[in-house]
């Protein structure tokens, strides 16, 4: 069958397709735009889940693009890490772009035909990145994705085309920091198959180029998954951008870069080299701490809601980069576990600030007080829940995250895995506070207004006090398209993480590599 | 091998790296908007350099087979072309999809700049960070 | 022992968490709101009452649930500790429920639905850390009571309860991490999480300086909700928190989760002969007498009554961690006992206060002259309660604290002895003197026409006071509790 056997190139070269097909059709209708993304949408999150069965039952696929042997032709591979990436951004896409209907219609009215287009070339990049098995064919796919996001992100507020400019040169400095990798390795083994490289690679391991080559693409990608101190990109690009661009790319974009700093470094070039020859997965780890703690406190000090998640993701990377960089089994279940936990986690919070700024106008932290609650509960609700799983309450899927990275840097040696320990401690109490601060102001009383009521005074003044401020607000929730997706992710967070044994019984186990 | 050898020989590469370093300049050092895209283009054109650099071959010429090769596979004569004549297509195709990547990346770049001009009014980085600040307290 | 399979454990866990929905479902209804609290906790009471029988022979419930991480199952098993902390916990919110009806309609106080909900919600976690079979399970319950108490915490909304609630969650938030922290370590090094009496170390497992670090991480994961002093101070200021949640949480449920964890840490995790070969005993041991001592201290200096019941709570508290850290049979069995008999007469106690705020308005001891005569059953409930926590025959806490003294003669060292027999009499000296002037002082102006509060408070004060008495004569009254917790000692030293 057709489907079948090409599952492999399917998603990209669809999304490719529909990306031309959607400014046609909406040419002929706008109001078709959306539909048509829906309709490729749906495809790739089905097939996506297809793959993940199909190689859990038979194995990895490989698939040969136009049937050209490798290492001369480029080659597609379904192996459980990629498969298990592939299903996490085409789900959570899925899920933000039935969001999207109505947002985009308020922040962006009339501009749906070429928004949706670009979204389309952005989740082509983003799966091709995921699903290829050529080194060089990634950095095709790497600056297709690129490019969209960049337009996604300058359809924007008013300093968004800034915002955009500013990624757009960091993000091609990286892309091109990969390519020159890309093309040492090039030079020194003769190949551009991973599989072929990652076979021709212990024999020329010594040469500095190969150094280099492994140095620059952990540069590059290290830019585009914002790691710190590279992430200088990310905060005014998750703020400015619409909320739909935000709540797609935040889940996406640094996965797919942490994807790929998993496949070159573990993969190509092969965990002993990276961690024990070189002390480069040492270093991952110590940036990544810095980020962990350096995101956590900046998202502190945000009075806008988007600003304050853009930071909390530059801590959740950092998480991520903690697990990669630890470079032991648990390390990498939590980093991939993570993956998915922090994909869903942030999708459903900038849909929250995305419901917010639909209904109220904006999403300022300090301007929200308890009508909000009475406004949008289960906006709300689901903001409570994505906040507990960020803290890492259990049993939401936060909390087992950690618990993996936690039982990683336990098993590292000496005493760095207790400062790494400290660290994500840290981070966590940190959490707390930028999260509870905003569930304080949306479920309490203001507290100007029942200053009488302090300090143990009598209970008649407290009576007084108590029952004046009680108006009655009326319900104004977002409409059932938006809502239903946010919710969807916010419960998600609870069944993933009730079921995590089975994710990594099933899945994440097979991806840790020989060697580890 | 002697110095003169070393920087003489790898000549291209060095020309990479020279290239690569202005491009990085541009970038970080020059205030106007179009000239931090014209390190960008610079940076880019150094690595596509860098790949073209590398295909070279002592005596080799452009990777067209030339029909008497042709003829000679054909009548059985050799069993391959000799690949030490023609210098690698590889990187060459390879370079030219990184060009139309950066014809791309140019083009959205552009866009980019044009938008903000049209917004902000200036294309000098300072004066737009000033005039973004302000746009700051004006929300606030 | 022998085990079976059930899935009553997990039910009861659940009841609770399914009336939730009911109960907001029917916020605009405040009696059948009320009704579906009361039912969830006598339906609660009565699955955790099936599992008795069962459980005083020595047979146990298990239920593993799902798992939850290679290799560790979220798991219930219903042994008797757990089974002790169930009753105690599950009994005394039915009483709490129907105290609260009152307490809550006397004050008309607002989001009555946050209120109930919340409590079920705690009671479900409650139960849970009791059933936990695992220190995985047991985090996850923990936690989600840290976050089902803050509602309720915070729930007046003024500035003080904000404040608190504050507080609350630094201190029980970073207990969370600490034992999640030393979990990791715990099976790190064991490879198991699973609670065995005796302790789940084997020998050689552990030396010196790791043996000590981890007990630290585990006191100070346990010691913020166990009250043991430097972590105890959210505890007085937790008091913003309307007297049913006081009562129930942090007399009952939230600190009693604390020293249960810490009885599991000692006698379940590390065990008797670990604490004594690495000397970690001692280290429990000195925190918690420096508790018991200063903490009655301050209790004398308070006259806000609940603030002076916080502090005592803190103190009584410490006698079961004492209890545990003396590692014989009679230390635990009067510090298990003391989580129950502590229970009943601190909860007629909070019970008490509150009932005098809601109908007289008064919260401080200096305001109490001559409501003796007003409220002569409350305040004679608290007179049998006083009585009790100063160790004095016939009421239930004297029967604890006796088995404390022997426990602290058998492990050869005097000093608890002495730290029970002071703090004995500060005892009495903090609550007496308000015996005395409820009964004994005339009262002011303002106490003339009251009576009693209304009978939704006053009949649970009694029931428990009587219980006290109960429980004083005859320990194994109804639920066996003398011999449960004889038996779980035995089991932990053996």
């Amino acid at each position: 069958m057709i489907l079948t056997t090409n599952s492999p190139v399917l998603i990209p070269l669809l999304f490719l397709v529909f990306g031309l097909l959607i400014p046609l059709i909406a040419w002929k209708r706008n109001s078709l735009a959306w539909p048509t993304l829906m309709l490729v949408s749906t495809a790739a999150a089905a097939i996506s889940i297809y793959n993940v069965f199909k190689v859990l039952s038979t194995g990895p696929v490989h698939y040969h693009l136009g049937n050209w042997v490798p290492p001369i032709g480029i080659e597609y591979v379904l192996d459980h890490l990629s498969v298990f990436v592939m299903v996490v951004i085409n789900v959570v896409a899925f899920l933000v772009l039935i969001h999207a209907r109505e947002i985009v219609g308020k922040e962006m009215p009339g501009k749906q035909a070429p928004y949706f287009a670009t979204v389309s070339l952005m989740m082509a990049g983003f799966n091709g990145i995921v699903v290829t098995g050529d080194l060089f064919n990634l950095y095709v796919f790497l600056e297709i994705s690129s490019l969209s996001l960049y337009g996604l992100i300058a359809i924007g507020e008013r300093k968004s085309p800034v915002a955009a400019f500013r990624y757009l040169i960091m993000g091609t400095v990286a892309a091109s920091f990969y390519l020159l990798g890309v093309g040492f390795l090039y030079m020194t083994t003769g190949s551009l198959n991973m599989a072929d490289v990652k076979a021709i690679l212990p024999s020329i391991i010594g040469q500095p180029t190969v150094l280099i080559a492994l140095a620059l693409m952990v540069l590059g990608m290290g830019i585009k998954m914002a790691l710190f101190p590279l992430h200088g990109w990310l905060p005014d690009a998750y703020t400015y951008a619409p909320s739909t661009s935000s709540a797609i790319i935040a889940p996406t974009g640094t996965k797919v870069a942490s994807y790929v700093m998993l496949r070159v470094m573990f993969f190509v070039f092969g965990v002993s080299y990276v961690a024990k020859t070189l002390p480069l997965a040492a270093m991952i780890t110590w940036m990544a701490a810095i980020a962990i703690i350096y995101g956590s406190i900046m998202a502190i000090a945000q009075s806008e809601m988007k600003r304050m998640l853009a930071y909390s993701s530059v801590a959740q990377v950092g998480y991520i980069a903690l697990g990669i960089g630890l470079a032991n089994p648990f390390g990498l279940i939590g980093a991939v576990l993570h993956v998915l936990n922090h994909a869903v986690m942030k999708a459903g919070l900038f849909l929250v600030s995305g419901n917010l700024r639909f209904k109220l106008g904006h999403s300022n932290i300090f301007k929200l007080d308890n009508t909000v609650r009475k406004k949008m509960p289960w906006t709300m609700a689901a903001f409570t829940v994505g906040a507990l799983s960020m803290v890492g309450l259990p049993p939401m899927a936060g909390f087992f995250s950690k618990w993996y990275l936690i039982r990683g840097a336990y098993s590292s040696p000496s005493w760095t895995g207790w400062v790494f320990i400290g660290v994500i401690f840290l981070s966590s109490l940190l959490n707390a506070v930028y999260f509870f601060r905003i569930i304080e102001k949306v479920y309490m009383k203001p507290l100007t207004a029942s200053k009488n009521g302090a300090n143990g005074h009598d209970h008649n003044d407290h009576h007084a006090a108590g029952h004046v401020v009680e108006a009655e607000v009326p319900r104004d929730e977002v409409s059932g398209s938006m809502l239903i997706p946010t919710l969807v992710l916010a419960v998600g967070l609870i069944v993933l993480g009730i079921l995590n044994a089975f994710i990594v019984n099933g899945i994440i186990k097979y991806i840790i590599p020989a060697g580890m | 091998m002697t110095t003169l050898e070393f920087i003489l020989g790898h000549y291209a590469y060095w020309l990479t790296l020279v290239l690569m370093m202005i491009g990085l300049y541009g970038m970080m050092m020059k205030r106007n908007l179009v000239k931090k895209l014209i390190g960008m283009t610079i940076f880019q054109v150094s690595i596509i350099i860098f790949y073209v650099a590398g295909a070279v071959k002592w005596g080799a010429t452009e990777p067209i087979l030339d029909n008497v090769d042709i003829e000679k596979v054909h009548h059985g004569m050799t069993q391959a072309i000799s690949t030490a004549k023609y210098i690698n297509p590889l990187p060459h195709t390879l370079m030219l999809t990184a060009i139309v990547v950066g014809v791309a990346t140019t083009g959205v770049a552009f866009a980019l700049v044009i938008m903000i001009y049209k917004r902000y009014k200036t294309l000098d980085e300072a004066v737009l960070l000033e005039r973004m600040k302000k746009d700051n307290d004006s929300d606030n | 022992m022998t085990t079976y399979t059930s899935i009553v454990p997990l039910l009861a866990v659940l009841v609770s968490l399914a009336a939730v929905p009911l109960i907001i479902w029917s916020r605009k209804h405040p009696n059948l709101r009320e009704s579906w609290t009361i039912a969830a906790s006598l339906v609660k009471f009565g699955l955790v009452l099936s599992l008795l029988p069962n459980a005083l022979l020595n047979k146990v419930a298990e239920l593993n649930i799902i798992e939850i991480s290679p290799g560790i199952n979220l798991a219930l098993r219903v042994d008797q500790f757990g089974i002790f902390f169930a009753l105690i916990a599950s009994g005394l919110w039915i009483f709490t429920s129907f105290y609260s009806i009152g307490y809550m309609r006397g004050e008309n106080s607002h989001k009555q639905t946050r209120y109930f909900s919340s409590f079920a919600i705690c009671l479900s976690s409650t139960i849970g850390i009791a059933f936990s079979a695992n220190l995985l399970t047991f985090i996850v319950f923990y936690e989600m009571l840290t976050i089902a108490t803050y509602p309720l915490v915070i729930h007046e909304e003024n500035e003080e309860a904000i404040k608190a609630g504050r507080k609350y969650l630094i201190y029980t938030l970073t207990a969370g991490l600490f034992l999640i922290v030393a979990t990791v370590w715990t099976y790190g090094i064991a490879g198991t999480l699973d609670f065995k009496a005796g302790g789940l170390f084997s020998d050689g497992m552990l030396d010196l300086p790791r043996a000590t670090m981890l007990f630290l991480l585990f006191l100070a994961a346990v010691g913020v909700k166990a009250g043991i002093m430097p972590f105890h101070s959210w505890l007085p200021t937790a008091m913003a928190a309307p007297t049913p949640v006081s009562a129930l949480l942090h007399a009952v449920a939230v600190v009693k989760s604390g020293v249960f964890a810490v009885i599991r840490v000692v006698g379940f995790v590390f065990g008797p002969a670990m604490m004594a070969a690495f000397g970690l005993d001692t280290i429990l041991l000195t925190m918690a007498g420096i508790t018991i001592i200063v903490a009655s201290l301050i209790a004398l200096r308070q006259d806000n009554l609940k603030r002076r019941l916080a502090y005592s709570t803190v103190g009584h508290l410490s006698y079961i961690v004492l209890g545990a850290a003396l590692l014989t049979k009679s230390g635990f069995t009067g510090g298990i006992m003391h989580i129950a008999f502590h229970a009943t007469m601190k909860i007629t106690l909070f019970f008490v206060a509150g009932a005098i705020a809601v109908n007289l308005h008064r919260k401080n001891i200096s305001q109490l002259n001559g409501i003796g005569r007003v409220m002569p059953w409350t305040m004679g409930a608290f007179t049998v309660g006083a009585i009790g926590l100063a160790g004095i025959p016939p009421i239930n806490g004297f029967v604890s604290k006796w088995y404390l003294g022997i426990g602290s003669i058998e492990s050869g060292n005097l000093i608890p002895l002495a730290i029970l027999v002071v703090s004995g009499l500060l005892n009495a000296a903090y609550f007496f003197p308000i015996v005395h002037i409820a009964f004994f002082r005339k009262g002011d102006d303002g106490l003339k026409g009251k009576g009693e509060a209304s009978l939704f408070m006053v009949v649970p004060i009694v029931i428990c006071a009587i219980l006290s008495v109960l429980f004083g004569i005859y320990p194994d009254l109804f639920f066996n509790f003398f011999k449960l917790a004889g038996s779980i000692a035995a089991s932990i030293v053996a």
